[in-house]
């Protein structure tokens, strides 16, 4: 009878706790992998830069273009 | 001078960022956060290379307020552009980094609120150059001085209001603590400040340009 009554409060105790209560080493499966934000912080570095490039080639792109063509009235009009 | 040294400035910088991802993948991992501490050997860096063109910025802004320089505005109004770069990708990389190592997204934390503020004076700067009609150069100008001197309070902020962000003593100890790690950021900073170089020499470039087309169409206007 007592040996019931002592494991009944042990079950009761372990299925309710009182509070939070510490663990030491979350479980794999509620850890958040970082291995995926390593990798998306580069590759986001890597195509801010390919962006960044690419509006610079294309804005000097524009004032050649535009040069050429005040060049081009420029000597037309002469 | 500068179209001389671009071209070595860019294959050394291209060798550097090869090379980075493969020793970073080699330096041990950190102790508490193990891979996602990763990170931080571009994080740091970016802030490093944003530190160099904000100095820039500031400089070439206080030359040009008072002494009227073509070319000091050009490297003000180039350097203000790669400061928006930077700290994007800055602020960003922190993101990651904190989602794992504090569980969010984001914090306003007295560093990364001042960062994030950093930048959206430079932000604030290049809107008034685009939109700010004529004279604009001039108030963008104090814009860049003042997003400059803000610049040694985002540093210490880590110090003198104590939150979630690392203190500055975690790189100042690195040397002694983790000399992988320590030279692993010298080199990924030394890169990250030679791309800023270069970037800022291409941005310059297509400043004086467009100085030249203006200068052009004046002409024009004139004959």
């Amino acid at each position: 009878m007592l040996n019931m009554v002592a494991s009944l409060f042990f079950a009761i105790g372990q299925q309710t706790p009182d509070g939070f209560v510490p663990v030491t080493g979350a479980p794999a499966g509620e850890q958040i992998p970082a291995a995926p934000l390593v990798i998306g912080s580069y590759a986001f570095f890597l195509l801010i830069m390919v962006f960044y490039i690419w509006t610079i080639w294309r804005r000097i792109g524009k004032v050649e273009a535009d040069m050429r063509s005040l060049e081009r009235r420029q000597s037309g009009s002469k | 001078m500068m179209k001389k040294l671009f071209v070595p400035l860019a294959l050394v910088t291209a060798a550097m960022f090869a090379y980075a991802p493969i020793a970073i993948n080699r330096v041990p991992l950190e102790s508490t956060m193990l891979l996602v501490q990763k990170i931080f050997y571009f994080h740091f860096a970016t802030w490093m290379a944003l530190t160099t063109v904000i100095a820039v910025c500031g400089a070439a802004s206080l030359i040009y307020l008072f002494q009227g320089s073509k070319i000091a505005d050009a490297y003000a109004v180039a350097s203000a552009e790669l400061v928006v770069v930077f700290g994007v990708f800055g602020l960003f990389s922190g993101s990651l980094w904190g989602r794992k190592a504090w569980g969010v997204w984001w914090q306003w934390d007295a560093r990364v609120t001042m960062a994030t503020m950093l930048v959206m004076v430079f932000l604030g700067y290049l809107m008034v150059r685009k939109y700010g009609g004529p004279g604009s150069e001039k108030l963008a100008a104090a814009m860049g001085i003042f997003g400059a001197a803000t610049a040694p309070f985002v540093y210490k902020s880590v110090d003198w209001w104590r939150t979630i962000h690392p203190q500055t003593s975690v790189v100042r100890t690195l040397g002694e603590k983790f000399p992988a790690a320590w030279d692993l950021v010298l080199f990924c900073s030394t890169a990250f400040v030679l791309l800023a170089v270069l970037l800022l020499i291409a941005r310059v470039r297509l400043e004086g340009m467009r100085n030249e087309l203006d200068r052009m169409y004046l002409a024009a206007e004139d004959e």
